[in-house]
């Protein structure tokens, strides 16, 4: 396995300087997710076409020409596949790059992927940590100098993260990778990372920042719209890390969360951003589209179809970004629109109309065809009539004359679609049945995807694939006459995302949606993040505000705030209500809590009015309360209200004001005189502390006959006593 | 030829990830490639030169399809070519020549051809081209046959000439080889010092308070600009910037600092600034047999411009850059559309660019090359002298032999 190391071998001029040792990179050709199934049940995410080129070979050339010496493919699932790829490409025989595979099937995430390469040994340096589905063309020279100067001044600074600014959408908060908006707080001096938080609760424009964060830095900046290019330069110590933690499964959600939370060790992570270069990750169907996109702009220069880069007959690149190979036969009346990439020997009919899509090598395309914003690979037969939009279909796919798909649809490899036949949008179809059980918990599906796909590949071998075709276009199938394949089901849950993650554009609709969702949280909240701004520590007390804003004692200070407001300025009674319902709204409360907050605020304020004895305090309480006993009743028209004025009460007496502990019964006869709380509640109290310890008995035995007196006397009028 | 695989390979994948720029250096690389090519070739004993021509034509294939657009490429292979061939050529003619002297010959000329380097045929008769000078005395002698180097296995071929003549061949093809080198050294020699041998010319060109125009950065333009300088004549440059690569900033700094007075001005300032101008004066990517030139992108519109004011059009070529070839839609075909990212910022037009949300669709083109027509251009400035743009033509076959055109044609054969 691998090409045997050349010794002597000329070093290339970008790594020479750089170090002395040769930089070594680790690439993992397993994304262990289930974003691309069924397609990768059949087949690897790595080697599926992107622009008619394996992903893993965009991959490999960007290693190669960044000067990386030595590869480790880290190969799980469809192992055989990748290596037996590698193996017929020209890869293993480059001068001054080594490729070697690292095989394990037992691995279901990337944390297990790096402890089989630290078992293994094999890395003696910095390397670079890439999976095989990423896309770039950056120069990894700035990046690796910064890398290896942090660290010679702080040996805790173990990873650098390359990082590019990309806007995510405004409406959907998605990137244009089609991944959830990621936030990150930067140190803007020294470019460290101190948080990492993808799935920020956008809909409230909330984020919850750690205070610390701002004590120990003098100034962070919080962005929104940078990119995580899952590019990292690592330091030995990573490996040695993901040993250590064996429950780091997650690259980004464990490991370097896990760091960021962390500060016993004090390992540090940096990031590099990259302004004028390409890099993006193909995580979902999205940023397949997107990237592909991308890379017929050519944004990826010079990782284009027209540059040869890894020895594939030549296309060339015709006016608008038409990019057509040799061979190909076209009908005069055929239009082939911009942006377009026609592999080998593909036929198109007469009237086809092609635009923004890519056509694989050997494709047979009817006539009257429509083909718009599609990823169509090699050897599909699509008959005439038919109609396809922002759809994927695989190789060896058949469409049958007047099919029609709808936005979104992905066809895996040698499905038939029967003629007239109309896949509804998003709909996935393979040959290979949906596996049944899918935990809906992420831990568990690496682990369920992996064993499903080796024991579904195991069960059906490349032949049986033939044979479940046979079966199926037997009879008539979910997929029209003579159709074959099965359609699954979309994940439950799953259904409403499934526009966010597919190739096609996401419908008008849905962004008007969420246009509407985002105004809406705009109008009753109002703090909406800043795209991306520097907080300084000084303005603290703001922060804290957004940080805690349920934060019960606070909402408690505002009520008492508004209470003494309405005692000291004379406001209208009807106005506090109002405010403190508003306060109540804000900071989601129910009535209880505010009765609760105003009984409290209306003590407090009796306690501080100066008092003689304990008499006095009771002539306080007693004034205040019929002076303000509207407010109060407001919020008591139910039973629980007017209990959870007595436990506060109670709690009072029994923590911050104790003076009231031996005039509890009085105060509560009070309140019962003045139509505050009601006789149910008072019992209904005393139930409730029957349960309770001694400890919290104390007011219940010293209310005792009061309680007794009201037992007793159920149906005498109030007005008596 | 094993050894001389990975060198190839190398220079193959660096002309594919588009790593070496500017046809100076390409030229340079091609023609070391090809040298090492031809020093590893096994020659058989017939047709010795067809063999040489098969080795550099399957090697110099690989190197035009690798990046089809640095035309410097491919005429140094059709160079190297013309140059076998010419030596070929000139080995028979002496040979035959040659042979009622060959008595005379002694071993020591081995020798001698290492402690002295001999001028070879191609390098004489390149010389008698310019010089208008015929060939020597000395160049006959010096090619004669030494016999001592002759391995005689060689001599079992049934050539009807005899043992002398089995004998002169085996010789033949060391010689062969040996000046073939020698003659891509001296074009390798040519290509380092065109930029002196152009420089040479300026002062004809470049009077006293003149303004030049030019536009981007290209060393022979700087060279070019600098001797003037240096034999005492003043004048101004106005620099056009070049967007997006910005390479006349470059070459404004260069000029500061050799003490020229320098003016940068934007490409959009060019009609507004011709008037005022005396000459152009560019660089070029490479000159087409019709003399139409492939240059940085912006240079057709500063044509038009001088043309419009009637201001010469200067272009300045090292003769690696003459191809013999003839442009076919060059505005797509000889062109590099380069990545959007130097036009403008990825991360700010994220949004825009046609997407998965579908919210916009910005295009962003960018092309790495002009084509300027021949009745644009006033004069053409080589290392061999100026020249008209009809008259490119005829240079052209100087260099080049009319087999050598398409080098893809018989090469299924070769190596």
């Amino acid at each position: 396995m691998g090409a045997p190391k050349k010794s002597g071998v000329k070093v290339s001029e970008e790594a020479e300087e750089l170090a002395r040792v040769p930089l070594q990179a680790i690439l993992l050709a397993d994304s262990f997710t289930t974003k691309f199934r069924p397609i990768t049940l059949e087949r690897p995410k790595v080697l599926l076409p992107l622009v008619n080129v394996p992903m893993i070979d965009y991959t490999l050339a960007w290693l190669e020409s960044a000067g990386v010496e030595e590869v480790f493919v880290f190969c799980c699932a469809h192992s055989k596949q990748v290596t037996s790829y590698l193996k017929k490409s020209e890869w293993l025989s480059q001068p001054n790059f080594t490729v070697s595979m690292i095989e394990s099937h037992h691995s279901i995430s990337a944390g297990d992927a790096l402890r089989v390469i630290y078992e293994r040994n094999v890395i003696n340096g910095d390397f670079v940590l890439i999976s095989g589905d990423t896309v770039s063309n950056m120069s990894l020279t700035q990046a690796l100098q910064e890398h290896k100067e942090r660290r010679k001044k702080d040996n805790d600074a173990i990873m650098t993260m390359v990082i590019k600014r990309s806007k995510p959408h405004p409406a959907t908060h998605q990137t244009r990778l089609g991944t959830d908006e990621l936030f990150m707080s930067i140190d803007p001096n020294t470019k460290q990372l101190l948080y990492y938080e993808e799935k920020a609760d956008y809909a409230k424009g909330i984020l919850h920042l750690d205070k610390s964060l701002l004590l120990d830095n003098p100034s962070i900046s919080l962005h929104h719209d940078k990119q995580d290019c899952y590019i990292d330069i690592c330091s030995p110590e990573v490996l040695t890390l993901f040993t250590d933690n064996f429950d780091y499964q997650h690259l980004r959600r464990h490991f370097v969360k896990g760091l960021l939370v962390d500060d016993i060790m004090g390992y540090k992570i940096f990031t590099h951003e990259i302004h004028s270069s390409y890099a993006a990750r193909i995580d979902n169907f999205s940023s397949y589209g997107t990237v592909s996109k991308d890379i017929i702009h050519r944004w990826t220069y010079p990782l284009v179809p027209d540059v040869m880069f890894f020895g594939k007959s030549g296309t060339k690149l015709e006016r608008q970004g038409m990019y057509r190979a040799s061979e190909i036969s076209q009908s005069h009346s055929a239009v082939v629109g911009p942006f377009t990439v026609l592999g080998s020997g593909t036929k198109i009919g007469d009237n086809s109309k092609i635009s923004n899509s890519v056509i694989g090598q050997g494709c047979t395309i009817g006539s009257n065809v429509q083909i718009e914003g599609c990823y169509i690979w090699d050897n599909v037969t699509i008959e005439d009539d038919c109609e396809l939009r922002h759809a994927i279909v695989c190789d060896g796919v058949t469409i049958k004359s007047g099919a029609v798909l709808e936005p979104g649809v992905v066809l895996s490899f040698k499905v038939v679609i029967g003629p007239e036949f109309v896949v509804p949008s998003y709909s996935k179809v393979s040959l290979f049945q949906q596996p049944i059980e899918e935990d809906s918990d992420e831990e568990l599906e690496y682990a369920d995807s992996t064993s499903a796909m080796n024991s579904l590949m195991d069960k059906y071998g490349a032949e049986a694939a033939s044979q479940v075709l046979e079966t199926q276009s037997s009879s008539a199938s979910e997929l029209g006459v003579g159709g074959a394949g099965y359609v699954w089901s979309k994940c439950d849950g799953g259904n409403e995302e499934e526009w966010r993650h597919s190739v096609a554009p996401i419908p008008a609709d849905k962004i008007a949606e969420a246009m509407e969702i985002l105004e809406d949280g705009l109008d009753y909240d109002g703090s909406i993040l800043p795209p991306s701004g520097e907080l300084k520590s000084d303005n603290d007390s703001d922060i804290d505000d957004i940080e805690n804003p349920r934060d019960d004692s606070c909402f408690g200070k505002e009520v008492e705030a508004t209470f003494l407001r309405l005692v000291h300025e004379n406001i209208q009674e009807d106005h506090v209500i109002l405010e403190v319902n508003s306060l109540k709204l804000s900071y989601n409360k129910s009535a209880a809590d505010c009765a609760g907050a105003i009984f409290h605020a209306m003590m407090k304020y009796a306690l501080e009015i100066p008092h003689s004895s304990a008499g006095s305090l009771v002539q306080n309480v007693d004034s205040i309360l019929t002076t303000w006993r509207k407010l109060l009743t407001s919020y008591l028209a139910e039973i629980d209200e007017q209990i959870e004025v007595i436990l506060k009460f109670e709690e009072m007496c029994l923590e911050s004001a104790k003076e009231y502990a031996p005039l509890f019964t009085k105060i509560l006869s009070i309140m019962y005189d003045k139509d505050i709380i009601g006789e149910e509640a008072v019992l209904s109290w005393e139930d409730e502390k029957r349960e309770a310890d001694e400890a919290d008995k104390v007011f219940v035995k010293q209310a005792q006959t009061f309680i007794q007196w009201l037992r007793e006397a159920p149906e005498e009028d109030d007005d008596e006593e | 030829m094993p050894d001389v695989q990975p060198l190839v390979n190398g220079f193959l994948s660096q002309l594919k990830k588009r790593k070496i720029e500017g046809s100076q250096a390409t030229a340079k690389q091609t023609a070391e490639v090809l040298r090492s090519v031809i020093s590893q070739q096994r020659l058989p004993h017939t047709n010795q030169a067809g063999a040489l021509i098969d080795a550099v034509r399957a090697v110099g294939e690989q190197l035009i399809a690798a990046n089809p657009v640095e035309i410097a490429v491919g005429n140094i292979v059709r160079r190297v070519l013309h140059i076998i061939r010419e030596e070929d050529l000139s080995l028979a003619t002496d040979a035959i020549a040659g042979l009622g002297i060959s008595a005379g010959s002694d071993d020591e000329d081995d020798v001698e051809q290492d402690d002295h380097p001999v001028l070879s045929a191609a390098a004489v008769a390149a010389a008698a081209r310019s010089t208008l000078r015929p060939p020597s005395l000395q160049t006959l002698l010096e090619d004669m046959p030494d016999s001592a180097a002759v391995p005689h296995t060689s001599s079992s071929g049934g050539e009807s000439e005899g043992k002398s003549r089995s004998a002169d061949k085996g010789s033949r093809g060391r010689k062969l080889k040996h000046d073939v080198i020698e003659a891509v050294n001296d074009l390798i020699q040519d290509i380092s010092t065109c930029h002196e041998q152009i420089a040479e010319q300026a002062v004809e060109h470049i009077h006293h308070n003149e303004v030049i125009l030019t536009l981007g950065s290209s060393r022979t333009v700087l060279e070019f600009l600098c001797a003037a300088k240096e034999k005492k004549r003043s004048f101004r440059v106005f620099v056009v910037e070049g967007a997006p690569r910005y390479q006349g900033h470059v070459l404004a700094k260069d000029l500061a600092a050799r003490g020229l007075q320098a003016t940068v001005i934007t490409d959009s300032a060019v009609f507004a600034m011709i008037s005022r101008v005396n000459m152009v004066i560019v660089g070029a990517h490479a000159v087409m047999a019709n003399g139409g030139v492939i240059a940085p992108v912006g240079l057709n519109m500063v044509a038009l411009a001088a043309q419009r004011h009637a201001v010469p059009f200067v272009v300045l070529a090292g003769s690696h850059k003459l191809c013999p070839l003839y442009p076919h839609n060059p505005e797509v075909l000889l062109n590099e559309l380069r990545s959007p990212s130097e036009l403008l910022d990825f991360g700010e037009f994220s949004d825009c660019l046609d997407s998965a949300s579908g919210a916009g669709s910005l295009h962003v083109v960018n092309p790495a090359f002009d084509y300027v027509p021949p009745k644009l251009v006033s004069l053409f400035i080589t290392d061999t002298g100026g020249h008209n743009p009809s008259y490119m033509y005829r240079l052209i076959a100087d260099y080049y032999s009319a087999d050598d055109l398409v080098v893809k044609g018989r090469t299924t054969a070769g190596s």
